[in-house]
Order: structure tokens, then C-alpha cells, then sequence
């Protein structure tokens, strides 16, 4: 997909893990610069940027933030697993389009919320059987369900939109929590964040996931279920697309074709400004967690001090660019200072194995 | 393309002529080809002014160019297995750019806006190329990054401004209708610009190395192929070519919004990929992604006329890029079964 040599220093150290004290493994990390970043600009916006510290920024932000940080988590797992789900956005306008159709035909509101994610299960299982039991490349294949669910839910409504929502139900996604400033969506985020941390980071599954990242062929021959796995990961980035569907419908009173077009880019660029390796391997939730909130929390703070919105296109896309090419110098410079203390040393040649080119994930 | 002392499949024994005929009859872009045919034909036979008024005609041809150029320069990229998402963004730049050197040059010639036009977008195609090649990062992310920067440039830039047709001179937006022998100027360059780029990737040395890169990046490296250099050429291609979109765009539509070209990379990579481009490098040609992006735009303006809604386009734009993965999967399971079957019969 992309051009190679990530430098993967590691692989010839033989114990990288513990080669340092734990508080510098805990701490010196690409989750925890994404997490002081995080820190430093909230605290910032709270000291210089008038009404930041008011009650409705945060409730605002969380709300804004939902569904890019409900789809955030399972593009996680499936980015670790060095795939890439493209058409999350697709499935997010099509569960919405959903949700108002059959609600004009009738259909109460959880049951019609209950078809759309049995819709949005069947578009993941859909993606997932093409790319983990066909085998065909996941960029290729999410471009097309991209265009495929998109186009199915622009067929069904057409150019009109489903506004009527009895007012229990969006108020419901509007609400807040007794009388905090959390509106109530946070709870079901909270409880997805808790699955999906113990999935990936406490279990086999979770082991399996990132072993497939680093070497699918290696991890099926250690047992690790590849097709399965990957078939899982797509068919919950399938469903709980449907879930931030549903939400983005109520919480906007209206359901259309054209619903969250473009947060797929959004989500990914949350996703690996978070730390997670495009190729696969590597990333923890921490870290996305913080990247989406960074991106929610400059944009609001960016609103609030009345800097047009425009500037936090060209932030964010410099924040992806920084953060994927601080990696790529650390280890530039790791390994020059690395090569130069060996030749002072041994005066030997450098070892040409220690950049050892690594091959994009063409699975 | 070396000759290993044994060889799995014999050199074929047919005469030139034969074999150009069989690759005519079973190449990719020849059934892509077929397919663009067969919906001209049946929009044709539904209502004969599809074909055989002249507007229609020339919407025929003047439609696909823009997505044409794009997926040109977007097939040259993926065939050395990245992928640029930043050309939509690019397109936006310098239509916008366009706009406005007519706006504060008045009389300013149309061929020097075309050269800015490209040298502009081969710059912020070097952006990138220099980022990928030089920071060892995939090129997913390094484009989706710029891509975001590049919109949000324009965005700043245009802000809520709008450049109308009326801000550009006649000579420039005449290119856009005007026509050489019923064929639109507009399309011509695209052609020129797709003859020109298939046959560097063909027959130049440049171009066989792209192939080479795509098809295994270490190996090509370790034969002594310049990668970074051919990589970076590459993306400075795609730019440009995205540039020339941009004014092409300008040209035609004569309204430029700092919204021009948002959502067309991914078309640009849908085109590539109908047009048997391999996502991860190393095969495919530049005709077939652009008898790609002219299917792609010749069905949305077909189905209203076939009786189906133009709602439904984009799903079955989404269907026709699954069915050509999956057909490519097919033919290529197909093809090592034969060669294993040619190495165990010898």
C-alpha cells in the first residue's frame, strides 16, 4: 500500500521492553506525549481563552465528539491489525437513513434503531468476509463498501430528510446526567471504552490482534485464528457504526443520505495522531482516546477564541504529519548516534541489518 | 525483466500479430472497456440523443477529464504501491489560484495560468513526495495530513469568497465549450496528457523502474534503483496533474468555492482500481484507471436515463469497485493455477 522501509529497530534488539526502568517505559511513550499535548492545550484554553472553563464546553465537545470517538475504538483494533475500514462513515449515514425511514413507516424508535445495527453487523460482516476469508485488500474493499453504503442510503431517502423524532428520543441524546455537565451518551461510550480496552489489552484476542499486525503468517502459525479475528474486528466497526448512526440522528433531529460524509478520514487521522502504527502492531487505546479529544478540544478552543474554523484542518493535518514523522526521526536519530558510538568503539562497518526494511502490509 | 535459465512458462511461439490480438481479447482495460460500451450502448438505445446529439456528445467526452487527469496521475502513484489522498485538496488550491490570477492580472495569458497551474500543484506534489520518501512514512497518512493542511489553506485563503465566471475572461472559459474536429479542447489535453504518461510507463526506463519499485520496494532498492528519487518523481507527477485538474476545473465550470474537489481522491483511487490498477503496486496501466474514470462518470449520467434514480449512482459505483477486486482475485487465482500446472506437467 505504502512505501516501506519503516525503520524497525526492534527487531534486532532482543528485549527492548526491558532495557528500561519502568517509569521511562510507562511514560516515554507516544501514548503519553499524545496525552501531555492533550493536557497542555486544555489547561491552556481554560487560562487564556474566555468562557472555556464554562459549564455547556464540555458537554458540547462530548457531544461533538461521540461519534467519532464511538468508531475510533473499533478502527483501533482494526488498524493494529494492520487493515484499514474506510466505509465506517458510509455505515454511519446509512444505520441514520435507516432509523428515519422506518421510523416514517411507522416502526418505533428502538426497533428501528435494533434493524439498523442488524444492518450495520451485516455491512461489517460484508467487508470482513471480503478481506478476511476472499483475502482481498482492505483499502480496495472499503473504498468500495465506502461508495456501496453510501449510495444505498442516498438511494433510499433520496434528497429528503426524516426530521420528525418524537421528542423523548432526541432529547434523550441530548440529555445530561443528573446535572453535571456529561451529556448521557457518555455512559454508552464509557461502557464500549471498557470492552474494548479489556478486549484488546487483557485478552488472547487481544494478544492475536497484535500479532497479526506484526506478522499475520507467524500468528496463524501460532494458533491465532487470522480470518476469524479480522472478520470479528469489521463486523464490530460494522455495528457500532450503526450505534453512532443512531446517535448522530437523534442528537441532530435528522436523518439524511449525506450524515457524517467524511468522518472516515476524521476518525483515522483521530485514530493514528493517537499512536497507532499504519502498518499494523502497534498502538494502545490510551492513546486514541487522547488523540480524539485533542482534535474535539482545539477545535472548541479554537471556536471559542473566534480563530476561523478553517485553521484546524491545517492543525490537525500538521499534528498526523508531526506525530507519524517523530517516530521516523527518533529512530533516525537513535540509530546515527547508535552507529556512530559502535564505529568509536570497534571502528567496524555499520551493520547494514539494523535498518532493516520493512514491508508495508500487503496482506 | 530478466531471463531465468529455467523458465516456468516457455516464451509464447505465436507471431506478433497473434499475440497483440490475445491481449487485446483478455486485458483488463480492454473488458473495462467493454463494460463503458455496453452502458453507452444501452443509455443509446433508451434515448438516442445519449449519443447522437452534439451537447451529449460532448458532455461525453468533456465530463470524465478532470477525474481522467487525476486518476493519471493517482494510478502512476499507486503503481508504486502508495496511494495520494491530498489531490482533491490540490485541485482545490490551484482551481482557486486559477481564479484568482485572473482576478489581480487582468490580461494575464491563458498559458501561463496553465504552467502556474501545474507548477503549483507539482510543488505540493513534491510536499509530498519529499515527506513520504525522505520520512520512511506510509503514504496514507503523510496524504490524508496534507490533505487536511491543503484544504485548510484553502479554505483560509478563499474563506467564504467565490469566483465567478464573470472574473475570468472569455478566452479562458471558451476553452471549456470549445471544440477541434467535435472533440473538446479539454479533452484533448487530458488525452494528450494520458498518451504521453502511458507511454513513458511503457517504454522509458523511469517508468519500467516504477513498476519494479511497486511490484518490491527492498528488491528494487537492492538492484540499485533510485526508489526515493523515482518515488518522489511520482508524486510530483500526480501533483502536477492535479494542478493542470484544477485549472482544467476552473476552466470548465467557471465557479470555483474553497469546496471544489472535496470527496474526488477517493474517486480517483475507485477509477484506478476499476481500472485494474493494483492497490499494492506494481501492475496496471494509466489506461485502464482512465477508462475507468470515464465508466465511473459515464454511469452517473447514464442511470437517470436507464430508468434508474441517480440516488442509486454511488451504489452502483460502490458494487462496479467490488466486482473488479473480486474479478482480479479470480483471474489472478486462475493464473498461478495454470502456472502450477505448466510446472508439474514439465
Amino acid at each position: 500500500m505504502t512505501t516501506t522501509d519503516t525503520p524497525r529497530t526492534q527487531s534486532a534488539r532482543t528485549y527492548p521492553s526491558y532495557a528500561k526502568s519502568l517509569w521511562q517505559r510507562v511514560l516515554l511513550t507516544r501514548e503519553f506525549a499524545v496525552i501531555a499535548l492533550l493536557l497542555i492545550v486544555f489547561f491552556y484554553s481554560r487560562n487564556q481563552i474566555p468562557n472555556f472553563d464554562g459549564p455547556l464546553t464540555i458537554y458540547y465537545l462530548l457531544l461533538d465528539v461521540a461519534p467519532i470517538l464511538l468508531i475510533a475504538l473499533p478502527m483501533t483494533l482494526i488498524i493494529i491489525t494492520g487493515e484499514i475500514d474506510l466505509s465506517v462513515a458510509s455505515t454511519v449515514g446509512l444505520s441514520s437513513v435507516l432509523v428515519g425511514d422506518l421510523h416514517q413507516g411507522g416502526m418505533s424508535i428502538p426497533m428501528a434503531a435494533l434493524v439498523a445495527i442488524l444492518v450495520g453487523v451485516l455491512c461489517g460482516a460484508f467487508n470482513g468476509f471480503l478481506i478476511a476469508y476472499v483475502g482481498l485488500p482492505s483499502l480496495a474493499v472499503t473504498i468500495g463498501t465506502l461508495a456501496l453504503y453510501r449510495g444505498l442510503g442516498v438511494g433510499i431517502l433520496g434528497t429528503t430528510a426524516v426530521t420528525d423524532f418524537p421528542e423523548k428520543w432526541t432529547d434523550l441524546a441530548k440529555d445530561r446526567i443528573g446535572d453535571s455537565s456529561y451529556p448521557v451518551i457518555v455512559i454508552p461510550i464509557l461502557v464500549l471504552i471498557i470492552v474494548f480496552v479489556l478486549l484488546l489489552h487483557f485478552t488472547p484476542f487481544g494478544r492475536g490482534v497484535f500479532d497479526i499486525g506484526l506478522n499475520d503468517e507467524a500468528a496463524h502459525f501460532s494458533g491465532v485464528n487470522v480470518a476469524r479475528t479480522k472478520f470479528l474486528l469489521f463486523v464490530m466497526a460494522g455495528a457500532v457504526s450503526a450505534f453512532a448512526g443512531i446517535y448522530f440522528t437523534l442528537r441532530f433531529g435528522s436523518a439524511r443520505g449525506d450524515n457524517a460524509t467524511g468522518m472516515e478520514l476524521q476518525v483515522i487521522a483521530a485514530v493514528l495522531l493517537g499512536g497507532v502504527s499504519i502498518f499494523g502492531g502497534r498502538g494502545a487505546l490510551h492513546g486514541v482516546l487522547a488523540g480524539v479529544l485533542l482534535i474535539g478540544v482545539l477545535q472548541s478552543a479554537l471556536r471559542l477564541d473566534d480563530v476561523s474554523a478553517n485553521v484546524i484542518n491545517i492543525i490537525i493535518g500538521l499534528l498526523l504529519i508531526a506525530s507519524v514523522m517523530s517516530t521516523s526521526f527518533l529512530s533516525f536519530v537513535a540509530r546515527t548516534t547508535a552507529g556512530m558510538k559502535r564505529r568509536a568503539t570497534e571502528g567496524s562497518p555499520e551493520r547494514q541489518q539494523a535498518s532493516a526494511h520493512h514491508e508495508g502490509n500487503n496482506s | 525483466m530478466t531471463t531465468p535459465t529455467e523458465m516456468l512458462v516457455e516464451p509464447s511461439r505465436k507471431s506478433a500479430g497473434q499475440r497483440a490480438v490475445t491481449t487485446i481479447l483478455t486485458s483488463r482495460e480492454s473488458a473495462i472497456a467493454l463494460v463503458l460500451i455496453l452502458v453507452i450502448g444501452a443509455a443509446t438505445l433508451n434515448t438516442h440523443s445519449f449519443l447522437f446529439s452534439s451537447d451529449s456528445w460532448r458532455d461525453l467526452l468533456l465530463a470524465p477529464s478532470i477525474l481522467l487527469l487525476l486518476a493519471v496521475g493517482q494510478a502512476v502513484v499507486i503503481i508504486t504501491r502508495s496511494v495520494d489522498l491530498s489531490v482533491g485538496s490540490t485541485l482545490a488550491l490551484t482551481a482557486y489560484l486559477t481564479g484568482r490570477l485572473f482576478v489581480d492580472n487582468p490580461g494575464i495569458p491563458v498559458i501561463v495560468v496553465f504552467l502556474i497551474g501545474i507548477a503549483a500543484g507539482g510543488v505540493l506534489g513534491l510536499i509530498n513526495g519529499l515527506l513520504v520518501a525522505l520520512g520512511k512514512v506510509p503514504a496514507l497518512v503523510i496524504t490524508l495530513g496534507t490533505m487536511y493542511i491543503y484544504r485548510g489553506v484553502v479554505l483560509e485563503w478563499a474563506g467564504s469568497d467565490r469566483i465567478n465566471a464573470a472574473d475570468m475572461p472569455k478566452s479562458f472559459l471558451s476553452l471549456g465549450t470549445k471544440t477541434i474536429l467535435s472533440i473538446p479542447v479539454l479533452t484533448i489535453i487530458a488525452v494528450a496528457v494520458l498518451v504521453a504518461v502511458g507511454y513513458y510507463l511503457r517504454t522509458a526506463r523511469g517508468g519500467r523502474e516504477l513498476y519494479a519499485i511497486g511490484s518490491d520496494p527492498d528488491a528494487a532498492n537492492l538492484y540499485g534503483l533510485n526508489v526515493r528519487t523515482r518515488v518522489i518523481g511520482a508524486f510530483v507527477l500526480c501533483g502536477a496533474l492535479a494542478g493542470l485538474a484544477g485549472v482544467v476545473y476552473a476552466a470548465r465550470y467557471g465557479t470555483i468555492s474553497s469546496s471544489a474537489g472535496t470527496g474526488i481522491e477517493l474517486q480517483a483511487v475507485g477509477a484506478a482500481v476499476i481500472g485494474g490498477v493494483a492497490i499494492f503496486g506494481g501492475s496496471g496501466t494509466v489506461w485502464g484507471a482512465a477508462i475507468g474514470a470515464w465508466l465511473l462518470i459515464t454511469i452517473n449520467r447514464a442511470l437517470p436515463i436507464l430508468g434508474v434514480q441517480d440516488f442509486w449512482q454511488r451504489a452502483v459505483v460502490g458494487a462496479l469497485i467490488i466486482a473488479a477486486i473480486v474479478l482480479d482475485r479470480v483471474l489472478a487465482v486462475r493464473r498461478s493455477r495454470k502456472l502450477i500446472e505448466a510446472r508439474d506437467a514439465s
